[in-house]
């Protein structure tokens, strides 16, 4: 099973808590800038990318299955 | 575990939401019930003094996106606990009355807290606001007009991010504290007066190291009267003078209540030394020990704490009602960093660990530069205990698993 990862970019702001709880599916480019490696991520990664969303200050990631 | 255990939170914001995460995802099937004050489901605080106040407060752009796993939750909003007796395990909630519980989550928070002196009645309508809750931002948002003048109380994180919030709105913005820099209890003098350059900057009037004797007006406030005598006139004020832990509920029960709940690293609260099983603290209303930052306890406000917290309560509660696993979870050992960030004007403040913990001369710049972008690191001895960067996010965050002693 897989599930997609959004993230809104409207809302997205760069503070790059995400890339704490999940180094394998976000990262900051050399300009802070947010990068999200994965759009679509195998289960194994799920709780990594809830902890993601629930540490985000402006709750910008969503998961859609 | 048998599926008519209860579990009752009180308190429905970010740590209310995270306990009740955590013990369904830790295997609590039984009912789940979380009761709050506010009408509100849990939502998110910080773009009350920025963003929100600045273009528009609606729930639905600020609520917390749930979890599927609590859908089940049954939310008694505007229906707060209002006693809770530790002995018979019973609430009392304001409209349902009375409900029995198997384990009580304390998530209560903290209130704003209000300026002790003579002036008018303390409510928007007398131009007198606070910004804690979703309600206090609605009333505040329309009183930021352009010539508004503006008097500030407290020049902490809130009363800064105001201060920027109104400057942009065109007020006319004055901050008034007794400490001798803005936010230098957290960040200490160099970064404080620093920030404080910057405000200065956009406008902002500074009246620091003087106390507020009275506020003159009838029906409303228009005029701050200083302990030196002198007096700023005003439209309104906004008092942000940090908060004061909710723990009323938990009077005369025989917890240690002295600055918010002391509870142990399993957020159990202690009476006599000892913690109560099957009660758990999460949030800022919370006094628990870090061992990341050594022996103690401290209550901390920062975003982070809620979720954190929240998270070990659950799956310490869970283990206790469903008896399996409970005593090597609670002597597991348990740390957190703290974490929080700032928005004024266009400069992005993030902190990392427990920056207030620095010696008075363990500040010091680690990289870049203090007028421009800068990294500034906060040392107890050669330990760093808090790292805090204006811009400079990636650096900032190169230190993060630096700070204090990280579990290995």
């Amino acid at each position: 099973m897989t599930f997609k990862v959004v993230v809104d970019r409207d809302l997205c702001q760069d503070h790059g808590q995400c890339v704490f709880a999940a180094p394998d599916v976000f990262q900051l480019d050399d300009d802070g800038a947010l990068v999200v490696l994965l759009d679509e991520a195998d289960d194994a990664l799920r709780s990594s990318v809830e902890d993601a969303a629930d540490v985000c200050p402006v709750q910008a990631i969503s998961i859609r299955d | 575990m048998t599926a008519c255990q209860r579990v009752l939170v009180v308190g429905a914001g970010l740590g209310g939401l995270r306990v009740a995460e955590s013990l369904r995802s830790n295997g609590f099937a039984g009912d789940l019930v979380v009761a709050g004050d506010e009408p509100w489901a849990p939502y998110n605080r910080p773009p009350l003094s920025k963003e929100a106040l600045a273009g528009g407060v609606a729930h639905e752009q600020l609520a917390f996106r749930q979890r599927s796993s609590a859908a089940d939750v049954e939310w008694r909003l505007g229906d707060p606990a209002v006693s809770v007796d530790l002995a018979d395990r019973t609430a009392e909630l304001e409209r349902s009355g009375t409900l029995e519980w198997d384990a009580l989550v304390v998530a209560t928070g903290v209130a704003a807290r209000r300026l002790p002196v003579a002036g008018p009645v303390p409510s928007p309508a007398s131009g007198r606001h606070v910004v804690r809750t979703l309600d206090d931002a609605s009333g505040l948002r329309p009183e930021l007009l352009p010539g508004r003048r503006i008097v500030i109380l407290g020049a902490g994180f809130i009363g800064c991010e105001v201060a920027s919030t109104a400057v942009a709105h065109g007020c006319t913005v004055t901050c008034v504290a007794l400490d001798p820099e803005p936010m230098v209890r957290p960040l200490g003098t160099v970064l404080g007066a620093e920030l404080r350059r910057r405000h200065e900057e956009h406008g902002v009037e500074f009246r620091l190291g003087t106390g507020v004797a009275a506020l003159h007006g009838d029906p409303r406030v228009s005029a701050v009267e200083l302990a030196d005598g002198s007096a700023v006139d005003c439209d309104l004020v906004v008092e942000a003078l940090g908060s004061v832990p909710s723990t009323g509920l938990l009077d005369g029960q025989g917890l240690d209540l002295d600055d918010g709940v002391l509870a142990d690293g399993a957020l159990r609260p202690l009476r006599g030394g000892q913690p109560l099983d099957g009660v758990a603290v999460v949030g800022d209303v919370a006094r628990i020990p870090n061992p990341r930052f050594g022996d103690g306890a401290w209550r901390v406000e920062h975003w982070s704490i809620p979720t954190d917290t929240g998270r070990r309560a659950g799956a310490v509660l869970a283990a206790h009602l469903a008896g399996t696993g409970y005593d090597d979870l609670v002597q597991a050992p348990w740390s957190f960093l703290p974490a929080f960030w700032s928005d004024q004007y266009d400069i992005r403040l993030q902190s990392y660990g427990m920056p207030g913990l620095a010696d008075p001369d363990g500040i010091r710049i680690l990289e870049g530069d203090l007028s421009d972008e800068v990294v500034v690191g906060y040392h107890r001895g050669e330990e760093l205990v808090g790292v805090v960067g204006l811009g400079m996010l990636k650096q900032v965050n190169a230190y993060r698993d630096r700070v204090g002693s990280p579990p290995s």
